[in-house]
């Protein structure tokens, strides 16, 4: 589903964000990717959907290798590939509903089907009353749930999410990380990132990979013995 | 169509920017679409001014006709002769007494008259340029029964250099009226495509095709420098009205001149909208 061999990704200016990164996400698997702000990330959730290329290593997801697509083919990987951040990044100005739908119709989904796509979409996280609501309306939570909804819309077999929880209260996060779970239960693979150890904590059976500094120092697959991630 | 729909509900969500876009680029065609009615009206003024331009030969009084005809067919011959007119003595004095009547007196008093016949050579369009006017020139004064040759050197002269200034004022004026006009259009249009920069991150994050994100601002562009070329052109026609009425008869131009004008806005319109966009479908 997901494997990263031996990525290295250098910036110009700030030299290495990741060093020799090397891991591998079953199908249906849910993975914590956890470690300090600037160990790196979002970096490798970017690699992973192809918004940024690494410098050295493979990264495969979906049967793409970053090797052999081309910036032109990117939008295949998207469609099977759901993102979600810590800011959500819905359009402003638009309703909850209209922010699934204007992500169906740009996908090519059909007229007829974009309505009741978007409401069984909303229904499935949650939000079948707050579909008309504008985006700057709803709470952090609910906004999180539209951005689910909106990258659901290709029903990809993999979610990445970038600290999704980063924004919002315990309460809300728990709504989250359970809809995350049901999705989870339902078949799709889901790798989140989040420095929210408690979170962490609370999902123990949750599989765990840390990050320090860009290098890949923990993984509770492979030494089942430690409940959090190390620091 | 998707795009269609988009190109509408863009301008339906922010109907000041589109606004304020179609506006500037109706306003940078409008400044081209004046120089475009400057330049048509003085090149008219100047054809009007070269219709004019002939050669004229004053013939002896002793002239045999056959040496007329003669003359006339050799130089029917030249290529750049048009017309060749002959003015008898008695068609001469005809003129003079219609264009002069403050000297009636004068012409009733002759007995003889003192005026000569002549030769009026019109030239073809194109060959009303000082060289060719020299060269008929010359070849009418090797005949024998020409007294004189009056053509106007000075004047000619000053014709084709003003037509020559004409020729380069249009080029370089035009060219950065245009340079400017094309820079104003694609600084519109950046921005509007810059207001929508969010759907684009969108569109590409859930995979929409690049063909797909451009295609609606593509016909945005388009519909935009449309818009803006009519605009331009109904206030260029509205200021020629005004000088008109006020200042002075103009001539309207061409429609040909009015259609390439939009033409090349909305063409214009597209490719800066394709150019525009296109930094943003290399992101994310
Ligand atoms: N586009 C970029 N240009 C230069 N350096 C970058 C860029 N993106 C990330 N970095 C650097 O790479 C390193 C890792 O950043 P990254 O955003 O992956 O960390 P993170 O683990 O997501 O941190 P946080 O928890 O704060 O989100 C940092 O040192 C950052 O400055
Ligand atoms: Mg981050």
């Amino acid at each position: 589903m997901i494997k990263l061999t031996k990525v290295t990704r250098d910036f110009a200016r700030r030299g290495r964000a990741l060093d020799d990164v090397s891991f591998e996400l079953r199908k249906a698997e849910f993975v914590f990717l956890t470690g300090h702000s600037g160990s790196g990330k979002s970096t490798t959730l970017r690699l992973l959907h192809l918004a940024d290329r690494p410098t050295s290593g493979e990264v495969r997801i979906c049967g793409f290798s970053s090797d052999l697509t081309s910036d032109r083919e990117i939008w295949k990987l998207r469609r099977r590939v759901g993102m979600v951040f810590q800011d959500f990044r819905l359009l402003p100005g638009r309703t909850a509903r209209e922010n699934v739908e204007f992500a169906l119709e740009v996908t090519g989904a059909s007229r007829s089907e974009i309505l009741p796509r978007a409401n069984r979409l909303l229904a499935q996280v949650g939000l079948s009353a707050k579909g008309g609501a504008l985006a700057e309306e709803l709470s952090g939570g609910e906004r999180q749930r539209v951005a689910v909804a909106r990258a659901l819309v290709n029903e990809p077999q993999v979610l990445l999410a970038d600290e999704p929880t980063g924004n919002l209260d315990e309460r809300a996060s728990r709504g989250i990380m359970e809809l995350f779970r049901e999705l989870n239960a339902s078949g799709m693979a889901v790798l989140m990132a989040t420095h929210d150890l408690e979170l962490i904590r609370a999902y123990p059976a949750i599989r765990t990979l840390e990050l320090s500094e860009g290098r890949l120092v923990f993984d509770s697959a492979a030494s089942p013995a430690s409940t959090t991630g190390g620091s | 169509m998707h795009a269609i729909r988009e190109a509408l509900a863009a301008v339906r969500r922010a109907p000041l920017l589109t606004g304020l876009s179609a506006g500037m680029v109706a306003l940078a065609l409008y400044v081209v679409g004046l120089f475009g009615l400057a330049t048509y009206n003085l090149h008219q003024a100047l054809t009007r001014v070269e219709e004019r331009v002939e050669v004229v030969a004053y013939v002896r009084d002793d002239v045999r006709d056959e040496e007329i005809t003669m003359a006339e067919q050799d130089l029917l011959g030249m290529e750049e002769v048009e017309e060749i007119r002959f003015i008898s003595k008695e068609q001469a004095l005809l003129a003079a007494r219609e264009d002069l009547p403050e000297f009636e007196d004068l012409f009733t008093g002759m007995d003889v008259n003192p005026l000569p016949a002549s030769l009026e050579i019109v030239l073809r369009p194109g060959f009303r340029t000082p060289d060719v006017v020299a060269r008929v020139a010359n070849r009418l004064s090797v005949y024998p029964f020409v007294e004189d040759v009056r053509y106007g050197q000075e004047w000619v002269d000053r014709l084709y250099l003003l037509q020559r200034i004409g020729a380069m004022a249009t080029m370089f004026l035009g060219g950065a009226f245009a340079l400017v006009a094309g820079l104003i259009i694609g600084t519109a249009i950046r921005i509007a495509i810059f207001a929508r920069r969010e759907e684009i991150y969108i569109m590409r994050l859930v995979g929409a095709t690049n063909g797909f994100i451009r295609r609606p601002f593509l016909l945005e562009g388009g519909l935009t420098g449309l818009l803006g070329g009519i605009l331009a052109a109904a206030f260029t026609f509205a200021s020629y009205l005004v000088v008109s009425r006020a200042v002075f008869q103009l001539d309207w131009m061409p429609l040909d001149w009015i259609l390439m004008g939009i033409a090349a806005g909305t063409v214009f319109g597209v490719l800066a909208s394709a150019f525009a966009v296109r930094k943003y479908l290399k992101e994310v």
